[in-house]
């Protein structure tokens, strides 16, 4: 027998230190476990929740908008669309193709799903159609069984009832351009397929409000992204329903009042500035907005000479003609260049140097005293006047009446117009002024803009005594995503003599209620609604000494876009005013002819309610 | 000797029966292996959704016709075994050779022979065979004999042969398993430890020209483990997914079925190399801990065993095996820990796959037979004296 001791040995010594090493290695991997599940366990268990839980927003509805009474002008429609999920069906073209039998699939949507097929793993639903009629929706859901993988969604989008009333304060909603996702970047709904944001009117000023808060869900998905269960709902605050200070009835008047012109009226509470009619025509329907424009529906849009997108109200800037002539007035009396008495006789023109300036009335007014001067607006006597106050004087009295810069009304696009000074010539110029262009200044003419709303700003201010209102159209204060009671305003005070307003006023009184006054016709005759105003034409051409010797050419005999535009501000009722108005009505002609009358009319309409309302609620609170 | 002709002693006695043999079974191998191989069963069953298709319930039919295997290699003399030995090596080898000549390509590497009704992994087969042939060969040798260089040069033309060949399918962790456990034998016989200082040394020096006949796979891996979160969403990702997996189980894991990484097929091969992961994931590090003591008590018994043998191919056999089976368990619980590269090796017993299993239950099969014939000497050419 072989003897093996030594052997033995030796093979127990080493099989004692293998063991020895395997042991240690076992304890090795007894703590690389107690490292990895124990020490940095919370930190694999994080990363372990990343890999399962899929977070999504909840788009949250957006809020309404509604007018003073209620009535919804922004509201939220469903939108059917049809999906097809790639992996529930074994052709896709097949199914497209029983679809099309149903519902209209162009070209267009045809290759666009099959390019978002290969894109998207076959789980995820492609969009096939959306805003589906409700009769299309019935007749996919009866044949449903013939279309496999072919789903009906839900979703919400902006409706607008009334289409074109109201269109260019509401505004519209379209999806967020790359900028706003850039200036918003830590709003993390923007990046929502198919999500809306304001892009024009109150659907922009107040968008965060309107928003809401987005909910989220949270989804357990596997590997490649399929959703396994859903976890957890939370979902997100609606946006706010924003009521306006707009009177819906009172603004389909108006609109329709304006007709075809392309025109605008504001009217507004001249003690709380709420805008009560803010109509700008032609208009647009913003649904087409939200649906998506044609490329000829936009070119047809931005190349209308009757510009349908602007808002004429707040971004249309008009030379406000005689309209201007309380400012210079007001100046004039302040600055003690001239009492209510002074008295200028009007030949028909006046010359300076070597330059004749033309009153409106070839023949002359005569001898009149400020209220005259008002009434007929007579160009000679605010040459005078004006020539005596000093155009610096006419621009800081027109600023407090809120012309020339933002009257800072709750809405985007606001054009603050141009009331000039020497300073101003100064700097954007170069030049020094010219005597001469105070006397057109005089008469609201030459650099002169101002947008209605301002005008409508400017005669609230003299309705009220000088208080400096400022007009808004969200009936509350909106702070963040709440809206608060507007509290009593506290507005500053335009800062001019009571006696002074009450001699503009007593002119503007005459203008319309006095035989002779420039729209005595247009007066309204129902006891205690009589409106007090002041008409404006603000020439548009040059109008040249050859014409002036042969006869200015009538309105009628010239092409729309160089007639006169027609303005009339206005305020009623007289004893105690309650409502200023602007009309403007773009090459429209004479002002007491074509602008007082809209005036007339809407003012009388605005009573009708108001007293309707003071019936209703005796308090007068609205 | 007839059979049925009752003994009383089992000493000094050269033939067994097969009652002696039922007799001399060693249960607590037996349940070891069981235990741990259910607790591969309760994993596949929860990685496949608390369901038996599609691994569960092959791999315990595999699991119980190779233990009737492993009960029959027991009860075959342990002599027929080693004056086989050379014949199962060379089988091993052709083998090893055919798949390299019509192997199936699985998972990027020539590693199957499709035999019907088996997909036969040579490298597994050669695993055992390589034990087995290498303990015959350091049986009959004395110290003496080991002591001679010349001595060394065929067993480790033995080794290298394998190792180069698994090497070509290419299959680093069953080349690293078929040279660590060669090393530990090669140890056990009595090579003198300054000679693997010197082959530790020669290796080291030939670490950049090996790095050179690496796939791209391979260097990528091995780039990897060195700096896993270099590549978190590609090549790093089965590792990274491992961690997560695991450290997120935490002391006493997520609960049987519910496993989030591997339920979401965020852990890939789940039900193979990275089933210890996903073990650990729902029960935690409590559970990783009593299989980690599973195996330990496992080898710890084979290590009984050959220390009990008288024949010291017995020992060398046992060892062989039990160092093997050690080596599959560190190295695939090390890789998923990020402990090692990633490399193609399961999780003894437990990982789906038919060769390995079977393969190690042989094995098992073969040291069992070594402890019931513990007792009888053995002469250098496998007969009873010489």
């Amino acid at each position: 027998m072989y003897h093996d001791n030594d052997r033995a040995k030796l093979f127990g010594r080493r099989a004692m230190l293998l063991g020895a090493g395997q042991g240690v290695l076992v304890a090795a991997l007894a703590a690389r476990m107690y490292w990895l599940q124990v020490i940095e366990a919370e930190r694999f268990r994080l990363q372990a929740d990343g890999n399962r839980i899929l977070q999504q927003l909840l788009a949250p509805p957006r809020g309404l908008i509604l007018d003073r009474n209620g009535i919804a002008m922004a509201v939220n429609r469903h939108n059917y669309q049809v999906l097809i999920v790639p992996e529930r069906t074994n052709s896709i073209d097949a199914t497209l193709d029983l679809l099309s039998q149903i519902i209209t699939l162009t070209d267009g949507d045809r290759s666009r799903i099959a390019k978002d097929s290969r894109r998207h793993r076959s789980f995820v639903p492609i969009l096939v159609r959306e805003n589906l009629s409700w009769e299309d929706v019935a007749r996919i859901e009866v044949n449903a069984a013939d279309l496999p993988g072919v789903t009906i969604d839900v979703g919400q989008s902006r409706y607008y009832p009334l289409e074109t009333l109201g269109a260019h304060l509401l505004g519209y909603v379209a999806a967020p351009s790359e900028a706003d996702l850039q200036s918003d970047s830590a709003e993390s709904l923007l990046e929502l397929p198919g999500f809306r944001i304001g892009k024009a009117g109150v659907e922009r000023i107040y968008d965060q409000a309107l928003r809401g808060k987005g909910g989220t869900l949270r989804q357990e998905v596997n590997a490649v992204g399929r959703v396994i269960q859903e976890i957890e709902r939370k979902e997100g605050e609606p946006g706010l329903d924003l009521t306006l200070t707009l009177d819906l009835r009172l603004q389909e008047y108006a609109a329709q009042r304006l007709g075809d012109e392309s025109a605008a009226v504001v009217v507004m509470d001249i003690h709380t500035g709420e805008v009560v009619v803010m109509a700008s025509t032609p208009s647009f329907d913003p649904n087409a907005f939200n649906r998506g424009l044609t490329g000829v529906e936009w070119n047809d849009l931005i190349t209308n000479p009757r510009s349908p997108l602007t808002n004429k109200v707040i971004a249309g800037t008009f030379a406000p003609g005689s309209t201007f002539k309380p400012m210079v007035a007001l100046a004039a009396l302040e600055s003690n260049s001239i009492s209510p008495d002074t008295r200028v006789f009007c030949p028909g023109h006046m010359q300076m140097g070597n330059i004749e300036f033309h009153c409106w009335k070839k023949e002359g007014h005569g001898s009149l005293d400020l209220i005259g001067g008002i009434k007929n607006s007579c160009d000679v006597y605010f040459y005078e006047i004006a020539r005596r106050t000093g155009v610096d004087r006419i621009h800081d009295m027109a600023v407090r009446f809120g012309l020339g810069d933002l009257t800072g009304i709750d809405l985007p696009g606001e054009k603050p117009g141009l009331i000039p000074n020497r300073e101003w010539k100064k700097a954007t110029f170069d030049q020094p002024w010219h005597p001469g262009e105070t006397l057109i200044n005089g008469i609201g003419q030459g650099y002169c803009l101002a947008t209605p709303l301002q005008l409508a700003t400017m005669a609230a201010r003299i309705a009220n005594g000088g208080v400096a209102v400022v007009p808004h159209v969200a009936r509350d204060r909106i702070s963040g995503g709440d809206a608060h009671p507007r509290t009593e305003a506290d507005w500053p005070s335009c800062d001019v003599a009571h006696t002074s307003l009450a001699v503009v006023r007593k002119g503007m009184y005459a203008v319309t209620n006095e035989p002779g006054g420039t729209a005595y016709r247009a007066r309204i005759e129902q006891e205690h609604w009589e409106m007090s105003g002041k008409s404006g034409t603000a020439q548009v051409r040059r109008i040249s000494m050859h014409e002036r010797e042969t006869g200015v050419k009538k309105n009628d005999e010239l092409p729309w876009k160089e007639r006169d535009h027609a303005l009339f501000i206005a305020y009623a009722p007289e004893e105690a005013p309650r409502y200023s108005v602007c009309v403007v009505v773009e090459h429209g002609g004479g002002g007491s002819a074509v602008a007082a009358p809209i005036a007339r009319d809407v003012l009388i309409e605005v009573q009708k309610r108001d007293r309707a309302r003071t019936a209703e609620n005796p308090k007068g609170a609205v | 000797m007839a059979l049925g002709q009752p003994r009383i002693s089992s000493f000094n006695r050269s033939e067994l029966t097969w009652r002696d043999k039922i007799w001399q079974i060693n249960w607590s191998l037996i349940a070891l292996i069981t235990a741990i191989s259910c607790i591969g069963f309760l994993t596949l069953y929860s990685a496949a959704g608390k369901s038996l298709e599609p691994w569960a319930l092959k791999q315990m039919i595999r699991f119980v016709l190779g233990m009737g295997m492993l009960l029959l290699v027991a009860m075959v003399d342990l002599r027929f075994w080693m004056r086989h030995a050379y014949t199962f090596y060379g089988i091993a080898l052709v083998l090893l050779v055919a798949v390299q000549v019509r192997g199936t390509v699985g998972m990027g590497a020539q590693r199957w022979i499709d035999l019907g009704f088996i997909q036969l992994q040579p490298s597994e087969v050669m695993k055992i065979s390589l034990v087995l042939t290498l303990a015959r060969y350091f049986h009959g040798a004395t110290l003496q004999d080991v002591g001679r260089p010349l001595f060394l040069i065929p067993p480790l033309v033995m080794v290298l042969a394998p190792v180069g060949l698994v090497m070509k399918q290419p299959d680093l962790g069953t080349a690293l398993i078929l040279l660590m456990s060669s090393g530990a034998m090669f140890f056990l016989a009595g090579v003198r430890a300054w000679k693997f200082g010197l082959l530790i040394a020669l290796a080291g020096g030939g670490v950049p020209v090996a790095w050179r006949f690496l796939h791209d796979y391979q260097k990528k891996r091995l780039e990897i483990f060195l700096d896993p979160d270099s590549d978190a969403l590609g090549a790093g990702y089965h590792i990274t997914q491992s961690k997560i997996a695991l450290g997120s189980g935490g002391v006493f894991g997520k609960g049987f079925g519910e496993g989030t990484q591997s339920r979401l097929n965020f852990l890939p091969e789940k039900q193979t190399d990275f089933i210890f992961t996903m073990f650990a994931e729902e029960w935690g590090m409590i559970g990783g801990l009593v299989l980690l003591g599973l195996y330990s008590l496992l080898v710890a018994n084979g290590y009984g065993i050959a220390l009990r043998c008288r024949s010291h191919f017995g020992r060398l056999l046992s060892m062989g095996v039990m160092t093997t089976f050690f080596l599959y368990f560190f190295i695939n619980t090390a890789m998923v820990m990020g402990l090692l590269p990633v490399v193609g090796v399961p999780l003894p017993l437990i990982s789906y796959g038919g060769t390995a299993m079977l393969s190690l239950l042989f094995g098992f099969g073969l040291v069992m037979s070594a402890y019931i014939s513990r007792d009888i000497p053995i002469g250098r050419r496998g007969s009873h004296e010489d």
